[in-house]
Order: C-alpha cells, then sequence, then structure tokens
C-alpha cells in the first residue's frame, strides 16, 4: 500500500540498486541524519540496511517476524545478529506488520497494524520473493495463495506434463530463494522429463553460509531441530558474539543440522559431516568449542566417502577431485581447477581440496611438497639450509644452481628475506630482488606515492621529536596519520623526494621503521608501573629494549610485539606475534597472535620468567620461526600447522629438546649485532640513492600524481 | 581514464619509425626494471641482465591504472618473461602484454635495441 510513491524501492535489478544509490546519496547530502528503512530482515534486507548505513542515512530494519532470518536462525542466534547490527548503528524494528507507506507524493513514513509508525523519506522493499507465476495462473495451474507454481515432489505442477523450478516453484508451501535447492531441482525434473524416477531428497538443503555485514553467519539441515527427535549442543560467547548451535541425533552419533553466527570458519567440515552421515566423535561439542592447544575435531577430509560434494558452487565431490590426480594427472590447485572447475566459485572449499590434493598424491607414492614457485623445487625451508650450508650471498648463483628460469614475484623475495636472516644483509644489497616497498624503502599507496614510517620504539617519543616530524611532513606536504603501532606515517612522499625526507628524518635522530618489509614493525607498550596507578612492571622500558633488540629483522611475514605493565593488557599484547605482560612475578611470554583478518590470541610460552629469560626465549622463538615457516605464513598459522602445537613449541624453545637452542641463540645474535639502519645507507651512498627518481632519463617528477583536499590535508585523487 | 590508456597501443619491430634513444645501458638498473619518458608516454624498460634481454611496455598497469609496472618485479611463468605489478601482483607477459593471472586486459609492448651501449626503444 503506497509503494508507487517516491522514495519507494525495490531491489531486483542492477538499475534498482543504481536508483537507490542516486535517491540515497542526494538524501544524504542534506547533512541531517536522514531516516531511511528497509522492509525484511532476511539475508539481502540485512545486506541492503548495511548499504543504505554507507551511504550515510540513519538506517532502520523492519522485519514482520519476532527475530531475525527466521528462516535461518534460532532466537538465540538472531539475538546476536541483532545487537551485532544495532553495533554498526543499525536500528531493528521486530514484530511489526507494516499497514501504509504514507506520505503525499514523496514518502514520509510508514505506519503498522499495531499503530505505531516510523519516519523514513526512503523505503528499500526487500521482503520476499514474489514469483512471476503470471503465465501459470493463464495456463490455469494451481498457484499458492500468496503466488508460485505448487509443485510437487517430482517438479510437476498441477498438470504432469508442466514442471516447474527455481524461485516460480511452490514447494512444500515454500519458495525457495537459494540456488543449491535451485540446481536439485532442475536435476529431479530433467530426470523426470527423461522418464527416470527421481524426487527431491526429503530435506530440502537450505544451508547457507556468508558474511553479512561482516559478521559470519551459517546454517545448514534441520536448523531448528523439529524433524526427528534431537538434543542440541549449543555454545555461546555474548562477550565475542558468537553463538554455535549443533543439533545431533538423540544417540548422539549424528549431525542433524545447525547454526553459526560471529564465527563460522568450520562450516565446511560440519556440512561434510552432516551431508555424508559421518559418525560423531564421542564428544560432538569439541566441533564447536576449541581447546587451548587442541588437536582439530574433525577428521581427516580424506575419511569422506567419495560421493561427498567438496565444491558446492560447482558440485564436484571428492572422488572427482581424487581422480583428477590419480588418473588425469593433477598435481597443483590449478590444475584441479581447470580439470573440475572445483574452487573456481566461492573458494571455500579450498583448505579440503588442498588437503585432498596432498593425500591423493601421497596415496600415490608421489613425495608432496611445498616449493615455493614453478622455479624451485624446494620449500622455503630446504632453501634456508641450501643458502646457509652453501653460503650462497646473490640470487643468480643460487637460482643457477639449484633452480631453472629467471625467477618470479614469489621466489626473489623470498630469497631476499633468506639473505637477509643468514647474511644480515639488508634490502639495499639487492634491489631488483626486492618487492616494490623494499626496494624504495617505502610503502607505496595509491597513485605510486609512498608512505615514511620512522621507527618510534615503544611508541615513546620527545616533544622536540615530534616537532621535527612535524616540521619534515610540512615541509614535503604529506598527509599524516597516527598508525596502530604507535607511531607516524607520512603520506603522498613522491620516490625522488625519499632520500630528502629521510636525510632530515636521520638528521633528527631517526632510523626506518621497516614498516614496508616483512621484518620486525613496533613492539607496542601501555605506559607500565612508572606512571600508571596499576602498573606492576615498566613496560615501556622493555618494549624499547626489545624493538631496539630486534629492529631490522626480516622474517617471513612481518612481527609484531606487544608489552603490557599488567594483566589489563592496554598494550594488546596478546593480538601480536609475540606478547609480554606483567604479573607480581615477573613477565608472561605469549606468541603466535594476531589481527587482522583472521584475529588470534598468542598462547603462553613460558611465565614468571624475568627480562633475561624472556629475550633468550624471544630470540629463539623468532630465529625458530624465521628458520621455519613458509613464505608470507605468520607466526598463527605457523604455529596451527605444527604437529604438536604449542606443547612441541614449547619443548623446542624452553627446554631445548631438539638440541638446536645454542645455534639460535647465535644465528639471533648474529642478526642482531649486524643491524644497519639501511636508509641510513641508503641515504649516504650517492649510487643508491641515484635510484629514487620516476624516470631514467629525465629530472622531471610523474605528472600523474594528483591530490585532493581532505580535512586540511591531502589525499590521492581517485579515478 | 580511458584517454591515458589509449595513449598506449603495442608496437612490433617492422613498425618501428623512431628508434628513440632512452640512456646508456648503466644508467638502467640489473634485472630489474626503470621507467623512461617518451613525449608524454612513460615507458617501463626492463634488462633481464642474467639472460642478456631488454623488453618495453607501458609503464601504466590497466588494472588500478596506476604508473608503477617499471617498479615491479621481474621473472618468467615457463619461459615467458614477465613483470608483476607491485601493487596488486597482477602479472604481464613481456612478449605480447596479456595479463598473465587475470582479466586485466593486454598492455602495449615495444620493441628495445642496444646499439654501441645505447639503449633504444621503438615507436611507430
Amino acid at each position: 500500500m503506497g509503494n508507487d510513491k517516491l522514495g519507494v524501492f525495490v531491489y531486483r535489478t542492477i538499475e534498482d540498486l543504481e536508483q537507490i544509490t542516486q535517491y540515497g546519496m542526494k538524501l544524504a547530502a542534506k547533512g541531517v541524519a536522514t531516516p531511511a528503512a528497509v522492509l525484511g530482515g532476511g539475508l539481502l534486507g540485512l545486506e541492503a540496511a548495511k548499504a543504505v548505513r554507507d551511504l550515510g542515512l540513519e538506517t532502520h530494519v523492519v522485519e514482520f517476524a519476532p527475530r531475525l532470518m527466521p528462516r535461518q536462525l534460532d532466537e538465540r542466534a538472531a539475538d546476536l545478529l541483532r545487537e551485532a547490527i544495532q553495533g554498526i548503528g543499525v536500528q531493528v524494528h521486530l514484530s511489526k506488520n507494516t499497514r501504509l507507506i504514507a506520505g503525499q507524493e514523496r514518502m514520509s513514513h510508514l505506519e503498522f497494524v499495531d499503530g505505531s509508525s516510523l519516519p523514513a523519506e526512503m523505503l528499500v522493499i526487500s521482503a520476499g520473493i514474489l514469483p512471476r507465476d503470471e503465465l501459470a495462473s493463464l495456463g490455469g495451474l494451481e498457484v499458492g495463495p500468496r503466488g508460485g507454481v505448487v509443485v510437487d515432489e517430482y517438479m510437476r505442477s498441477s498438470d504432469p506434463n508442466v514442471y516447474a523450478i527455481g524461485e516460480v516453484a511452490l514447494y512444500q508451501g515454500m519458495v525457495l530463494a537459494l540456488v543449491a535447492p535451485g540446481y536439485e531441482m532442475a536435476e529431479v525434473a530433467v530426470g523426470n522429463i527423461l522418464g527416470k524416477d527421481n524426487s527431491m531428497s526429503p530435506v530440502v538443503d537450505l544451508s547457507t553460509s556468508l558474511k553479512l555485514i561482516g559478521i559470519d553467519v551459517a546454517s545448514f539441515g534441520d536448523v531448528f531441530g523439529t524433524q526427528a527427535p534431537q538434543r542440541a549442543i549449543v555454545f555461546e560467547d555474548k562477550l565475542k558474539g558468537i553463538y554455535k548451535r549443533l543439533n545431533v541425533s538423540e544417540d548422539g552419533k549424528k549431525l542433524l543440522g545447525g547454526i553459526l553466527v560471529g564465527e563460522a570458519s568450520d562450516y565446511n567440515q560440519l556440512l561434510q559431516i552432516y551431508k555424508n552421515g559421518i559418525t560423531l566423535p564421542p564428544e560432538p561439542e569439541a566441533l564447536i568449542v576449541k581447546l587451548a592447544g587442541g588437536e582439530s575435531a574433525f577428521g581427516s577430509v580424506l575419511d569422506l566417502p567419495d560421493a561427498a560434494v567438496i565444491c558446492s558452487c560447482e558440485s564436484v565431490s571428492k572422488g572427482q577431485i581424487c581422480a583428477a590426480v590419480s588418473e588425469a594427472g593433477c598435481e597443483t590447485l590449478k590444475a584441479i581447477t581447470k580439470c573440475t572447475k572445483a574452487i573456481s566459485g566461492c573458494g571455500g572449499c579450498k583448505p579440503m581440496v588442498d588437503d585432498l590434493l596432498k593425500g591423493a598424491l601421497k596415496a600415490m607414492g608421489k613425495t608432496v611438497k611445498e616449493t615455493v614457485c614453478e622455479h624451485f623445487p624446494h620449500s622455503r625451508q630446504e632453501l634456508f639450509d641450501i643458502v646457509k650450508v652453501k653460503n650462497y650471498t646473490r640470487f643468480e648463483t643460487v637460482i643457477a644452481e639449484h633452480g631453472t628460469g629467471y625467477g618470479c614475484e614469489v621466489c626473489k623475495p623470498v630469497l631476499a628475506s633468506i639473505f637477509a636472516s643468514i647474511h644480515a644483509e639488508t634490502a639495499v644489497a639487492q634491489s631488483g630482488i626486492q618487492d616494490t616497498n623494499d626496494r624504495f624503502l617505502a610503502n607505496i599507496q595509491r597513485n605510486g606515492t609512498y608512505s615514511v614510517v620512522p621507527r618510534i620504539p615503544g611508541g615513546e617519543i620527545t616533544p622536540e621529536k615530534l616537532i621535527a616530524i612535524g616540521e619534515v611532513a610540512q615541509k614535503y606536504a604529506l598527509y599524516t596519520k597516527i598508525t596502530g603501532g604507535q607511531r607516524i606515517d607520512l603520506f603522498g612522499a613522491r620516490l625522488d623526494d625519499l632520500p630528502f625526507i629521510w636525510e632530515e628524518l636521520i638528521a633528527a635522530g631517526f632510523e626506518s621503521g621497516h614498516a614496508y618489509g616483512k621484518a620486525l614493525r613496533t613492539v607496542k607498550s601501555c605506559v607500565g608501573s612508572t606512571w600508571c596507578r596499576f602498573g606492576m612492571l615498566d613496560s615501556v622500558s622493555f618494549a624499547i629494549e626489545v624493538e631496539e633488540r630486534y629492529k631490522g629483522i626480516r622474517a617471513p611475514h612481518k612481527i609484531k610485539g606487544g608489552v603490557s605493565g599488567c594483566i589489563r593488557e592496554c598494550a594488546e599484547a596478546r593480538g601480536k606475534d609475540f606478547g609480554i605482560i606483567a604479573t607480581e612475578e615477573g613477565w608472561n611470554l605469549y606468541v603466535c597472535g594476531n589481527g587482522g583478518a583472521n584475529p588470534k590470541h598468542a598462547v603462553l610460552l613460558a611465565e614468571k620468567i624475568d627480562s633475561q629469560t624472556c629475550l633468550r626465549y624471544l630470540d629463539r622463538f623468532l630465529m625458530f620461526y624465521i628458520k621455519t615457516a613458509g613464505p608470507l605464513v605468520r607466526t598463527a598459522p605457523w604455529l596451527e600447522k605444527m604437529e604438536g602445537g604449542i606443547n612441541y613449541l614449547r619443548e623446542v624453545i624452553v627446554n631445548d629438546s631438539l638440541g638446536i637452542g645454542a645455534e639460535l641463540d647465535v644465528d639471533m645474535a648474529n642478526l642482531i649485532n649486524n643491524y644497519q639502519c639501511e636508509w641510513k645507507e641508503a641515504v649516504e651512498n650517492p649510487a643508491i640513492r641515484a635510484r629514487f627518481k620516476h624516470f631514467v632519463n629525465s629530472e622531471e617528477t610523474d605528472e600523474n600524481i594528483e591530490f585532493v583536499s581532505l580535512r586540511e590535508q591531502k589525499m590521492p585523487r581517485a579515478w | 581514464m580511458q584517454t591515458l590508456l589509449s595513449k598506449y597501443t603495442p608496437v612490433t619491430e617492422s613498425e618501428v619509425k623512431i628508434w628513440f634513444k632512452a640512456g646508456p645501458i648503466h644508467a638502467f638498473p640489473d634485472n630489474a626494471g626503470a621507467c623512461v619518458k617518451y613525449q608524454d608516454k612513460q615507458i617501463a624498460v626492463f634488462h633481464f641482465t642474467a639472460q642478456g634481454r631488454w623488453y618495453a611496455c607501458q609503464n601504466l598497469c590497466p588494472h588500478r591504472m596506476e604508473m608503477v609496472l617499471s617498479r615491479g618485479l621481474i621473472g618468467d611463468e615457463k619461459g615467458e618473461p614477465k613483470v608483476a605489478c607491485p601493487m596488486h601482483k597482477r602479472t604481464f607477459s613481456l612478449l605480447t602484454g596479456e595479463n598473465l593471472n587475470g582479466d586485466c586486459g593486454t598492455i602495449a609492448v615495444y620493441p628495445v635495441k642496444v646499439s654501441d651501449g645505447e639503449v633504444y626503444i621503438g615507436f611507430s
């Protein structure tokens, strides 16, 4: 009622979206918080709400049911989702039956059956699917009261010679708006047309997994646990916004369905267990509650039956993938994708296909090797050992002796990192094998300019040094921002300005911050016991000592650290590759955490230790990581793949179970003692300095670099 | 944006009308790239020193329209010389200009010759 008014949109085609965006931006440009509403709290409605919110409008979601995503989530899961959505500034109105879209020519508000109303100048309707069944009605086929061609389990309409599938079909009283049941319907219909006796599976596959407004939401099988006698296992952590529910059969042996909100990385494995009827482990709760340092509760993907569908986008089974390896001779993921199309859709099955590939190769007696790229038949660790034993110093020699071809953007930086770790070589020595950031000792940004980050150990800085940074930024017109690692980033430097900028920074007492390298970045600190009334130990002094100790050290990936003065953990040290936290009885050392896309808390390596012990463990831990991790593998995934996990790592580092402690100590001491600031090296050496210009044949600068103003500073002009 | 791209059209050796002198060999880094200015064009020139080969292409990466290809790492894919854009690691063949790991479209490549210690780029 009233959906012909200006400001009311449906959400169906690209053109619809363009119109919504245009209209929404006009409203947002008015400058005041303009209210807009989305009708429908399902998958699409919530995505639409996020988009409307991103346009800058005050956003409301209106849902008829008493909870969000009523088909996929139970009450507790929906409740958690509602809180998360409200957390990003979208208001949620449940149990609201819309009576009227009110207003004159333009809509002004919504009126609900319960007498309440909601001001809204724009409305996006995303309230389910209206099947386009006009043709069926005209032809006299039976359609549902709210639309949809009624079909039986063979996809036959009321006329047995007419079939309907997909979103026009009404099956078991529902229009199924998901692609998986659509595929099954197509198969069933074709089978029947060809005279086979196919029918839909008894339980329609409504499994979904997606990142909804930045929150993982997944459900599969019998979500509500109503289709068979069963019991539910529920894990909820309101603080972290995680809810997991598994519905298992009464005997605890089969998985019947489940819901994951906030953390859904195990969805694929759970779906496989459910779909293939795999017997659950004796303690199925281990499938949703990970115990620290514990082994994965999931069996191997190799144990799945051949019929198990691994890639649901392209419906590729385990058998097909294994055959691609054993019969078609595929030896890489790329080859498997080419042969079977697996992984080419959403990519969610990639880890499983990778495991299958390795398993199948192993079964054929082929050694499975993680080589760095096509140019070397070696892993990073093997290359490390080769370079160390043969004492190689040049990329050209290593590839001539142990590889093939010219090298590439993968193996060159890997060897650059290895040379750095073995010979304490800086990035200026062999600049041609460095990634552009290391080649020019700065971070490349949009429009090809660079950002500059001087080291500020522990985040402690004098007023004089702050002024010096300010003066440099002012002189070279750089955009300045405080980083997450307690330092200052200066953006928008032209290539040819970099040596001049650094000349001044070095004169003011700064060194390279290695923000451009796969190297130690920062050791973040809280203010600690010198000032803080809760502080147990002097976290700033220790953070500075640790950062000075490891500055310039390169690794398979970037390394970040943190030191907190008490268990309140203001330095967020457990979100770092190593975190040191003060207690009444000394330091606790945590390792292998990170923030980013897949946050991990660092786990305890040793507790109640003094500073010297802490540094010794750190030396060994970092050197062990540098020597053994794969390219671009951070400490958390490195630990995850380590057989024996943190207990093994503790044995190696603390108890020296491999007898390599002394060697690790020596190697680390070599790196620490041979540190030099590579920017100082670059600025003082005319040959290196000459690399920093845009053209080899002209002193001109790149005319394509353009900036526009942004809050009294500047930003690159967008295309 | 399109006008920037349209400045760059591939040139084959037989179409060359002008051999532009870009500079002496030693001005170019070994086993890496550098950028040459020719009129209003930016050309990336790469010296595969170990193989004694030279290649040239537009400096403009068509993926995000940045003038950066000369700063990319060079190498080969199954023997075909390539450059990897430093921004997002799109790789391009230096023989054909083809995008080897995506659907970015083809970049313009130019012939290079070396004579009396000087590097020349061919334009039509």
